[in-house]
């Protein structure tokens, strides 16, 4: 009997460690004093572009908006993955259901770090593990331009998620595992500046690894497979490999990637799809100079083989 | 039993062949779309001059294809088996796969009727003609492995 106390004691003792250091490991960290100086004033045009290389409206405003509705962030689409439903929700500058109470410091701590006004832990579905990586300036300047969009009432519906997703503080753990703020692609020095500029661009505002890159189980982007294309996370189907041995990319120059971006069209004049197309009308909303540089990066990373299965054989006939 | 098997194969067997001549058939209608689509889009980005008369024969051959696409011969249920993009959603949602075919030939018809007179305007026609081929193209085809 004193053998099972003695026991009891020790697994209360160690189960109340486990709690501790769990507690300790998912503690949601805010910005350090000198990223936040670093982040400035914010320029509302300069950061239209980053808005548009981030395609916000694509998840915040309502589907398929065109026009003056895509400034309308008011939220609710929905991102249904292995993990559960995520609802974009409203970031319009309503002061009760968007982001109009959130100071530049919120914003930069969701942005840079995935953690709420309130100090919640944000899921990663919000690609905050991509963001980390943008300049701080950047970040000003976006919360500059959202500033200058129009107030929308209404919340969107809250994610649907299974035990044990729904539980944020555990978010900490993966934070640990994949948020950091070091580029995916280390370049040797002298690299040309357009290629570094089109690091920023795909690695940070851009998260184009988010679809273009295999996840782990624990849903974490696998940086030695940097987009080298995946499984869609909705619905049937691949996102291409666009690293310079992917198929689809292999054979296009940078003039090609650029005009692809611009016009929709690849150097075969077929016309992009899928979830690409949203993406690409933010592409063409960027300057030429951008869409450049984001050609140049992604000649410059290195060449891996697809990052998602070989499609089934085919059937016989 | 044997029968049965061999009969079973023999269908499949069948039905895939079947539809391998409907994929070839209407990739290539594709092909032959983006052939016409690449002479406008070369003009737009500056690679090749403005040239008019051949801005109509374009436009014309695209549109003489485009309005060719017969949904129900070209995507008959199980044709997305196979060497194929083509999404399942296209039997799931047959009526706004073919509202897209529709919309697709109301445009270029439309663009025929008033072909582009400079490289500004075809900006805007090969834009609207990009875009048309986009939507269908977010909805309906889906990249594999």
């Amino acid at each position: 009997m004193a053998v099972f106390r003695k026991l009891a004691v020790a697994a209360l003792a160690l189960g109340g460690a486990g709690a501790a250091i769990f507690w300790w490991l998912t503690v949601p960290e805010r910005l350090a004093p000198d990223t936040l100086a670093a982040l400035g004033t914010g320029d509302a045009s300069r950061g239209q572009r980053i808005f548009d290389a981030g395609g916000c409206a694509s998840c915040h405003a309502k589907p398929k908006s065109e026009g003056d509705a895509r400034l309308q962030l008011v939220g609710g689409v929905e991102l249904k993955t292995q993990f559960g439903t995520f609802v974009a929700p409203n970031i319009s500058s309503d002061p009760n259901d968007g982001i109009g109470a959130w100071s530049l410091e919120d914003f930069a701590n969701a942005m840079l770090k995935g953690v709420s006004r309130e100090g919640q832990h944000l899921y990663p579905a919000f690609p905050y593990a991509s963001y980390a990586r943008m300049k701080p300036s950047d970040v000003a300047d976006l919360y500059a331009f959202l500033k200058t969009l129009p107030a929308i009432e209404g919340r969107a519906p809250d994610h649907e998620l299974a035990f044990p997703f729904n539980i944020r503080r555990g978010l900490g753990l993966w934070k640990q595992l994949y948020l950091s703020n070091e580029p995916v692609v280390a370049f040797a020095e002298g690299t040309p500046e357009n290629v570094l500029h089109g690091r920023d661009l795909v690695e940070g505002a851009g998260h184009c690894g988010e679809c273009h890159t295999p996840r782990s189980l624990a849903g974490g982007t696998e940086k030695g497979q940097w987009l080298t294309g995946a499984r869609a996370a909705e619905g049937d189907g691949v996102v291409p490999n666009i690293t310079p041995e992917g198929k689809d990319i292999s054979g296009w120059s940078e003039g090609d990637i650029a005009g692809y971006l611009e016009t929709g069209f690849t150097p075969e004049f077929d016309s992009v799809g899928g979830t690409m197309v949203e993406v690409q009308k933010n592409m063409a909303r960027l300057t030429a100079a951008d869409r450049e540089a984001i050609a140049a990066y992604l000649k410059a990373i290195p060449p891996h083989p697809n990052g998602f299965p070989a499609q089934q054989p085919k059937p016989a006939g | 039993m044997k029968k049965i098997v061999f009969a079973v194969a023999a269908l499949a067997l069948a039905t895939t062949a079947a539809f391998a001549d409907v994929i070839a058939d209407r990739q290539a209608v594709m092909k032959e779309n983006a052939k016409q689509v690449g002479t406008l889009v070369k003009m737009v980005k500056g690679e090749a001059p403005f040239d008019a008369a051949a801005v109509v024969a374009a436009l014309t051959a695209l549109n003489d294809n485009v309005q060719k696409i017969d949904v129900a011969a070209s995507f008959p249920a199980g044709s997305d088996q196979g060497d194929t993009t083509a999404s399942p959603k296209i039997w799931e949602d047959l009526a706004g796969f073919q509202a897209q075919v529709d919309k697709f030939k109301a445009v270029t018809a439309a663009a025929v009727a008033s072909p582009a007179a400079d490289v500004d305007a075809l900006k805007t026609q090969v834009g609207t003609i990009g875009q048309t081929c986009g939507t269908c193209h977010e909805a309906f085809r889906v990249k594999k492995g």
